[in-house]
């Protein structure tokens, strides 16, 4: 099973107990941020419980649940600027609601609709990377580049803790690290890759150790803190801004859903830890915090997970109500200008169809 | 003879394999207590222990990297992909190292890497891939696509016996669609032999993989409209059985060769360039390909229908060539 002890004592953390471990705070979060970010928090829950549903009914395709992720997202972009680029994996699908993305975008994706295909440009938020870790050197790369422009963006890019076992995670951190890019590494070390647990990913002790090795300062946060990410996205935004490269953070938490709506972890899993981790799941606990600083009411709370419901609601519907999408985008979209047999291919196939399909 | 899904053929070959041959091992992602991500190795670690079926870390470099090493020193390696598609990471070890180590050193490097590949259950962009060309067109590796559960095990106890590096492409629309007879002993069949699975007078249509079942059902279709049509399984791409080919164009004089790879520097285009070299004066008509086309293989179900060749597509296609 994997080594992951559910309270380890080095991980940062801000948010308390409300019994023997006192709440902490952050220095700068207005009461209103930190409602804000109770809403961000929300809202990707919402999109996460909702899209489940909708799998099941047929609504949407195959989908990576980020159940109890919420926090290391919406806390890492919250410490964001809107020009500093976020580099999502399948697990951050839904990051660019936090970037006033529609719903009906990201829904229109896990429906495999040319709908879902953003500009990464019109939001600074890439293209989600389905392959594991190819985004960590593109995010390096971007990286870099606002770096030669002269430019004061920095990347964010998220990926798991198998992640970290691949070629191109290495290369892109080394790269980074070389390059001084500003860049921001974030590890959701979730304690699984599937049904891989992290005891037979590393043997390293702690992926944060991971940094050491390549010349960049790396923090250990509990990654269902949405307070403690954030303060650590924040410094590591500031470094990259100062010109000092960049820096890895590791998210801890544990894995409570299944990889995705494909999986049945029940053959693998530790179900008792599971359930003990759904009970410290990370809106729940942010929201006690916020009740106990006496920030957040009931009637808030109704009206912020109200807004949620109405956004997927209106997401789904548009999702939805796009039309079938025509064949001819196979074809125009692969390349910036089609080579000739492209057209000729589409040509026969419309010939072939009867026409009937567009 | 027992009835067997293509994906319990393909493990059935396996286990029969690594109970005869202690050589023989199996490394990939979720291989083991998972069983793999399609379930080909259920069972195999209670079977053969933890250090004969190995879950490894996420690379897929590494794994067949290691594979590689192992196989140098007398081992006989099984990697699985967790999709095909995934082998990318592992070119620079598959292209420049193992395919060229035969040559270079005379050591060879009997390693199979089994990559569960095609399309066709809206698997998207980046688990739907055939990259069987790709590898075809790389001296020194040999690449197998079965068609059918008897051919699955047979091949792939041969690309394990087989002294080269070995991609296995089982087509994953097959796994659990396609049952049939199996034997239940150990038996092999050679790689480079096509085998016919209708025959036919008027034209020879070449495929492989998944698209055997596609090309079969269009042959039924323009059968009922008199043309009578000759169905090669090539089995193997590299090597490929060119006899088989020629001797059946011969016979019929027109060809269309399907594949669900994308069509420019498919295997195609070799097969038809052949056919043009090597049995000009047999043909009265252009050969003629049906492919997809030259995209990538889209998320969205009613595009990837019409990505992918369907029945519809190669009975036009056979309709152009009964009509030159």
């Amino acid at each position: 099973m994997a080594q992951v002890a559910a309270a380890e004592p080095e991980l940062r953390r801000v948010i308390g107990d409300g019994e023997t471990v006192a709440d902490g705070e952050v220095d700068g979060l207005s009461e209103a941020d930190l409602v804000a970010l109770y809403r961000d928090l929300v809202l990707l829950r919402t999109y996460d419980e909702r899209s489940v549903v909708y799998h099941r009914q047929g609504r949407i395709g195959t989908y990576a649940i980020f159940w109890n992720h919420e926090a290391m997202q919406a806390g890492a972009a919250f410490a964001l600027g809107d020009d500093d680029w976020i580099f999502p994996s399948y697990r951050e699908s839904a990051i660019g609601l936090l970037r006033g993305m529609p719903a009906e975008t990201i829904l229109s994706w896990w429906r495999g609709h040319p709908a879902g295909w953003w500009n990464p440009a019109d939001y600074n938020v890439a293209s989600i990377s389905v392959p594991i870790a190819t985004h960590v050197p593109h995010a390096a790369g971007l990286a870099w580049g606002k770096k030669l422009r002269g430019e004061d963006a920095c990347a964010i890019a998220f990926f798991g803790d198998g992640a970290t076992s691949e070629g191109a995670f290495h290369e892109g951190a080394n790269f980074a690290a070389v390059m001084r890019a500003p860049l921001v590494l974030l590890c959701n070390n979730n304690g699984w890759a599937i049904s891989t647990p992290l005891s037979a990913q590393t043997r390293a002790e702690a992926l944060v150790d991971k940094a050491v090795g390549y010349g960049m300062p790396g923090t250990r946060v509990d990654g269902a803190d949405v307070l403690a990410v954030y303060e650590a996205t924040r410094e590591a935004v500031e470094r990259a801004r100062g010109g000092e490269g960049p820096s890895f953070i590791e998210a801890v938490t544990y894995r409570t859903a299944p990889h995705a709506t494909a999986d049945d972890p029940r053959v693998y899993i530790d179900l008792e830890r599971v359930e003990a981790e759904k009970k410290r799941e990370c809106v729940g606990r942010y929201e006690g915090y916020l009740r106990r600083l006496g920030v957040l009411s009931d009637e808030a709370v109704e009206e912020i997970r109200g807004d949620a419901a109405d956004v997927m609601r209106t997401g789904i519907g548009a999702a939805e109500a796009e039309s079938p999408a025509d064949i001819g985008l196979v074809f125009e979209h692969a390349y910036v200008d089609p080579p000739p047999s492209l057209a000729a291919d589409l040509a026969d196939l419309r010939r072939i169809l009867g026409g009937s399909s567009g | 003879m027992p009835v067997m899904s293509y994906l319990q053929a393909i493990s059935d070959g396996l286990r029969v394999e690594m109970r005869r041959d202690k050589r023989v091992y199996v490394i990939g992602q979720d291989v083991g207590v998972y069983g793999g991500a399609f379930k080909v190795t259920q069972g195999f670690q209670d079977e053969f222990g933890p250090w004969r079926v190995i879950d490894a870390p996420l690379a897929e470099t590494a794994i067949v990297g290691s594979c590689t090493g192992a196989a140098i020193m007398g081992m006989r390696p099984v990697a699985e992909m967790q999709f095909a598609d995934f082998v990318s990471c592992a070119w620079d070890h598959l292209v420049t190292v193992a395919a060229k180590q035969r040559y270079r050193a005379g050591t060879p490097v009997p390693i199979v890497v089994r990559c569960p590949s095609g399309g066709g259950f809206s698997g998207g962009p980046f688990h739907s891939q055939n990259p069987e060309s790709s590898f075809a067109h790389i001296p020194g590796l040999k690449v197998v696509c079965p068609a059918t559960p008897a051919d699955a095990k047979g091949l792939l106890i041969s690309s394990i016996e087989d002294p080269n590096p070995v991609l296995y492409m089982e087509h994953k629309h097959l796994y659990r669609r396609i049952k049939d007879e199996v034997p239940e002993e150990r038996y092999t069949i050679p790689l480079g032999e096509a085998r016919i699975h209708r025959e036919g007078d008027d034209i020879t249509l070449v495929t492989w993989g998944a698209m055997v079942y596609t090309a079969d059902e269009a042959a039924t279709q323009v059968e009922a409209e008199g043309i009578s049509v000759e169905l090669i399984d090539l089995r193997t791409v590299a090597p490929w059985d060119k006899q088989a080919v020629l001797k059946s164009v011969e016979k019929t004089s027109k060809a269309l060769v399907l594949h669900e790879d994308t069509r420019t520097g498919g295997f195609g285009a070799e097969i038809v360039a052949t056919i043009t070299e090597e049995a000009f004066e047999s043909l009265d008509a252009p050969v003629k390909r049906v492919t997809a086309p030259d995209a990538p293989v889209p998320f969205s179900p009613p595009l990837e229908k019409a990505f992918i060749p369907q029945v519809e597509d190669v009975v036009a296609g056979l309709k152009d060539l009964a009509a030159y």
